[in-house]
């Protein structure tokens, strides 16, 4: 078939190109451009070369948040991963409860960032707060604001409630998708449940569920509303993850060239592990 | 390998019945040896793929009772009553390799490892899957895909009988014949009681000893495939099976005498009775004649086949089809047509008149 060659169509292409330059391309250029350069204001700037990022390579600092960061994204995947799907399990079929745990579901996510956020900070305050005062009650010497662990704890939990639903959704639709007649099939083969579960239901979901840790692992590594009015990365540093890390280095101390490279760095390992993880798990697709 | 009776089998989707509407499936009674070949054929929505699900266990009767060998055995669950079934759609385990997924169902019964690798490669052999035995069965063709979900129904050699369920609805049509003589031809080699169920009639004639043609949740009659075509018990019979169908007019029965668009006709049966409120004349397109004399209709068109020609005519009272040779002549604008008295049957409320 031949194509038309018609370079007025190229018009059409500006809106959206303006669109994306103003929201996407030129922010990051903007930052591109700090992560090589030094700047005093005024727009006076001098070339700097690779200085920042080996700074910020090099930085203990960015080695911390960047464990924490690494060690919160895990922990969450790992609870949140098969608690979906444990749920998306036990979810009714049919009838009234299937729109009734749909909406109770959607719930947490419908909710402003900032807003769960606040909600669990007075939630988990050891004096007056719900969580807190009865986690004192029973004996447990709890403080969020003071102890590293009650402040992890606190904020894992918190990421559990948030986003569990999101995995239970997607694991609910792929579940669904699946046909009456491979049940049937199972039922008549003498399969076991744990079968049905490792032979159809998860391989079937496997889509869903990629995208789920798609979407979960690159939510929980660019983190910041939720623990920044939870924590505000304390007690200490102990949950100053890669973005309040970030915000700090950038707003705080005002230090744009080597927050700018951090941006960038922090980017690349966003784009590099998803793209890792998406080949690996639809390499045997391609394959088939 | 079982005798499989149904006893007055009744069933419904819904909680409570009240018009007869309201049933999938009304009072089914069957007899079906061990070892036979049986087809349910019936347009869809008929209720043949729940009377399949019902004899599998996957659906539980509202009434009646189901019976393997003069065994009751309506409670039992598909694993207890020991049955395979192929359904519409291949279904296969993605991740198992061909060979995993006709062993399955044998390692689910806890079957020695060694006694798995001779069935499944005698399995293997019969349905042309040896050399793909390694591959992972996501990779199949459909129809590859569809002789696993066969062979996983074969594997085990005590199953009390097979059930199809359309099983080549989503199969090339050049390989829907191989695929049917192959199952026809492991039916005379395995010798067990297969049941297919099929909208089409060439696949149930072909495939079955008997065929039951159902139709609104009931079976409307039982027969050989020479029988459903040679004397059809219902209307709904001579329509569904044949290509085309039978013609179906209304008649007048006046003492003994059938009467059709104010001829007297010959008919197959003695009329007796003529209570009925709506009387019926069936006869198929392959049973009609031009004549001097008989039905007055006008001829509409002719469209040659290549092997016959058949011709669509226009009577008092409806159209009718005749299945002419090829080489002979139409002919155009007015014509007689006679009706082969031992293939005319009389039809009381759409049954055959006894």
């Amino acid at each position: 078939m031949n194509k038309t060659v018609n370079q007025k169509a190229w018009f059409f292409v500006i809106p959206v190109f303006v669109l994306v330059a103003f929201n996407a391309i030129i922010p990051l250029m903007t930052v591109v451009n700090y992560a090589f350069q030094e700047t005093f204001g005024n727009n006076v700037f001098m070339w700097e070369g690779t200085r920042w990022f080996k700074q910020i390579m090099l930085s203990e600092r960015f080695h911390a948040s960047l464990g924490r960061q690494f060690l919160f994204t895990f922990i969450i995947l790992f609870i949140q991963i098969p608690l979906g799907i444990a749920i998306a399990l036990t979810m009714p079929k049919e009838g009234i409860g299937v729109p009734v745990c749909l909406v109770l579901m959607s719930m947490p996510l419908l909710i402003p960032w900032n807003v769960v956020g606040a909600m669990w900070n007075i939630f988990a305050l050891p004096d007056i707060g719900f969580l807190g005062h009865s986690l004192n009650a029973l004996g447990f010497d709890y403080n969020f604001t003071q102890q590293i662990g009650d402040a992890w704890f606190t904020t894992i939990l918190m990421d559990v409630w948030h986003w569990t639903s999101l995995v239970v959704l997607l694991s609910y639709a792929g579940l669904r998708s699946i046909q009456p007649a491979y049940y049937q099939a199972a039922e008549i083969d003498g399969a076991s449940r744990w079968a049905i579960f490792t032979k159809i239901e998860l391989p079937k979901m496997k889509k869903v569920l990629t995208i789920a840790i798609l979407l979960r692992f690159m939510d929980s590594f660019m983190i910041y509303t939720e623990p920044f009015v939870l924590t505000g990365g304390g007690p200490g540093n102990a949950t100053a993850f890669l973005s309040i890390d970030l915000v700090k280095m950038a707003l705080g101390q005002f230090d744009l060239g080597p927050a700018a490279a951090m941006s960038l760095i922090y980017f690349f390992i966003v784009l590099l592990v998803c793209w890792v993880f998406y080949t690996l798990m639809m390499r045997n697709e391609e394959k088939s | 390998m079982a005798k499989v009776t149904l006893k007055g089998l009744s069933h419904s989707y819904l909680k409570t019945q009240s018009s007869d509407a309201d049933w999938a499936i009304r009072e089914v009674d069957i007899d079906w040896n061990d070892g036979g070949a049986y087809a349910l054929l019936g347009p869809s929505g008929c209720g043949k793929t729940t009377l399949l699900n019902i004899i599998s266990g996957l659906i539980t009767p509202t009434k009646g009772d189901i019976l393997f060998d003069d065994k009751v055995i309506s409670g039992l669950n598909p694993v207890e009553r020991n049955i395979a079934q192929i359904f519409q759609f291949p279904v296969i385990y993605d991740t198992m390799t061909v060979y995993d997924n006709l062993a399955f169902p044998l390692r689910n019964r806890k079957i020695p490892e060694e006694e798995i690798k001779v069935k499944v490669h005698e399995i293997a052999e019969m349905l042309e899957l040896s050399s793909t035995l390694n591959n992972r069965a996501s990779g199949l063709t459909a129809d590859g895909k569809q002789k696993i979900s066969l062979g996983r129904g074969l594997v085990r050699s005590d199953v009390n009988a097979i059930m199809f369920d359309e099983p080549l609805t989503v199969i090339d049509p050049h390989l829907k014949w191989i695929l049917r003589s192959k199952l026809k031809e492991l039916h005379q080699k395995i010798n067990r009681t297969m049941i297919y169920v099929t909208h089409d009639q060439t696949e149930a004639l072909t495939f079955a000893d008997q065929v039951v043609v159902m139709h609104e949740g009931q079976i409307v009659q039982t027969g050989t495939p020479v029988d459903l075509f040679e004397k059809p018990k219902h209307t709904f019979v001579g329509y569904f099976i044949g290509s085309p169908g039978m013609n179906v007019l209304p008649c007048q029965i006046k003492g003994n005498d059938v009467i059709v668009n104010g001829k007297k006709i010959e008919t197959h049966q003695q009329i007796k009775k003529s209570n009925f409120n709506k009387t019926e004349v069936g006869v198929r397109p392959e049973f009609i004649s031009f004549s001097n004399e008989g039905i007055p209709v006008k001829v509409l068109s002719v469209s040659n086949t290549g092997r016959h020609k058949i011709v669509d005519t226009e009577s008092e009272t409806g159209k009718i089809k005749i299945i002419a040779k090829s080489n002979e002549d139409i002919p155009s604008g007015s014509a007689f047509l006679k009706f082969k008295k031992e293939y005319t049957y009389t039809y009381g409320d759409s049954w055959i008149i006894e």
